[in-house]
């Protein structure tokens, strides 16, 4: 081992045992705290000694942000319960499989031990400039070094980006757009619901930010509601290498369909821009047609519209084109000759 | 100092560790067990698989001030009564361990897969093992060793 990277600098701990008691603490310390999950992220973070936080403010106490339990005919999930127990979940995985999928192509399985679902759509972008503590925009600095004629950006945006070109890296996050998910968010000014795509934020808003989690802020739990329970589903997930890496691009559909015509569909992709893409303007395009193929190719030519590539990763767009062909039109038997 | 009490492999330990101070650098640091294996240090190879409340974890990715009144099995506590557990004893023998840096984490994570699936076929094994990278052997005789302690375990 030629760099030792286990050590972390030393912080103050502060583990609470409520929300309430987190919340206290986090509006205490503000932008000096840091809100510890599965740890999956932070640790990165923390043992690289790029972000240095005064003090750490543990979750893992915190029982009433664990569990799955009904909600509305659908499902309410803890923002700490972990991706396995998502995974696991028979009510998940009876109702509201596509989240399920997602979750199971989420890293590995000792990462899916631990790592949360809030902790999952939470977590920063992995632009690797960015991660190691580059000067770059999103860091606060005054320029991008992976859109460069030579920049590393084969990982990076092919939409919305605007000075920062890193994507959005969660599994999860696609999935919970397309069942129509709410995330229940802890403020100083009280409980707000909002819907997921709402949850993101991309630099055109606000370029240090990923979500709409201010310092004092605590995401409490992902609502599912039951409008697509038991649906048409389709998730899936490109990467390098099938484990552990994030995606190079994932799609998530879930989908209504009766008397041979989609009746309601929602769509998202991720790692297509600095945040998850609901796809409205394909879901508005489909609607009321067949689910086949030549519907599926329609959505396809539509979904990569305005696409705008960087030096490296143009590749993105027709697999894009492609991964949203199938979601809506399904998968083709491969042809062997 | 955080003062914590864990069980490891079996035996009720008190140590005293630091706030950012990871499971990994307590086994090995403060309790002398350095069979757990730093590899990546970030998540990403599984050299550095435990078992925590019996499920397949990374310790160095697991705080230890989070582990107080946990059960932790580490690759000290497989073999029982000097005699090495199946898997083990099949690594060996089916040539699935080359410089063996990873085997401690592949150990670890196949006991605990090896628990719920008694009868598993390949596709379930390379499923269960895809967290744990091996640099020298490949992995056709890691999964044939786990195989065939399965089925050693269901004699």
């Amino acid at each position: 081992m030629a760099v030792v990277r286990d050590i972390m600098a030393p912080f103050d701990l502060l583990q609470p045992s409520t929300a309430a008691e987190a919340q206290r603490l986090l509006a205490r310390y503000g932008a000096d705290a840091w809100v510890l999950a599965g740890g999956m992220d932070s640790f990165d973070w923390l043992k690289d000694r790029i972000k240095k936080p005064a003090v750490v403010v543990d979750l893992s106490g915190v029982t009433e942000l664990r569990g799955i339990r009904p909600w509305n005919g659908g499902l309410e999930i803890g923002a700490m319960t972990t991706l396995a127990e998502v995974a696991n979940h028979p009510g998940v995985q009876k109702n509201f499989s596509l989240l399920a999928d997602a979750v199971r192509h989420v890293a590995s399985p000792q990462i899916r031990n631990q790592a949360t679902l809030g902790g999952n759509v939470s977590q920063d972008v992995r632009c690797w400039y960015y991660r190691a503590g580059w000067p770059c925009y999103r860091a606060a600095g005054e320029t991008c070094f992976a859109d460069t004629p030579v920049g590393r950006n084969r990982e990076h945006a092919i939409f919305g980006a605007d000075r920062c070109v890193a994507v959005h890296p969660s599994d999860s996050a696609p999935a919970l757009i397309a069942l129509g998910a709410q995330f229940v968010l802890r403020t100083a000014s009280g409980e707000r619901v909002i819907e997921a795509e709402d949850y993101f934020v991309g630099p055109n808003r606000e370029i240090t930010r990923i979500n709409l989690l201010q310092p004092g802020d605590l995401l409490a739990s992902i609502r599912i509601p039951s409008d697509f329970a038991g649906a048409r589903f389709y998730f899936e997930k490109v990467r390098d290498r099938n484990v552990w890496d994030f995606p190079l691009l994932n799609v998530a559909s879930a989908m209504r369909v009766s008397g041979g015509v989609i009746q309601s569909v929602r769509l998202a992709v991720n790692a297509a821009a600095p945040t998850p893409l609901r796809l409205r303007r394909v879901e508005a395009a489909v609607a009321g047609k067949p689910p086949d193929a030549s519907t599926g190719a329609m959505a396809g030519e539509l979904a990569v519209q305005g696409a705008v590539p960087l030096q490296f990763n143009a590749f993105k767009i027709p697999l894009m084109r492609n991964l949203v062909k199938r979601a809506i039109g399904g998968v083709e038997k491969a042809v062997w000759a | 100092m955080v003062q914590l009490k864990l069980t490891i492999n079996g035996f009720g330990r008190e140590v005293l560790v630091q706030a950012h101070e990871t499971l990994l650098f307590t086994l090995r640091e403060r309790l002398a067990l350095t069979g757990t294996k730093p590899g990546c240090e970030q998540g990403a190879c599984g050299s550095c698989t435990v078992l925590l409340d019996g499920r397949p974890v990374l310790a160095c990715l697991t705080a230890s001030v989070r582990c107080g009144g946990k059960d932790i099995v580490t690759i000290e506590g497989v073999e029982q009564n000097g005699e090495l557990h199946p898997v083990q004893r099949q690594l060996v023998a089916k040539g699935a361990i080359q410089c063996g840096y990873c085997t401690p984490g592949i150990v670890m994570t196949a006991l605990a897969f090896l628990r719920e699936n008694r009868r598993p076929g390949e596709n379930d094994i390379r499923a269960a093992l895809a967290g744990n990278v091996c640099r020298c052997t490949g992995y056709a005789k890691i999964v044939e060793a786990v195989r065939a302690a399965a089925e050693e375990m269901a004699r």
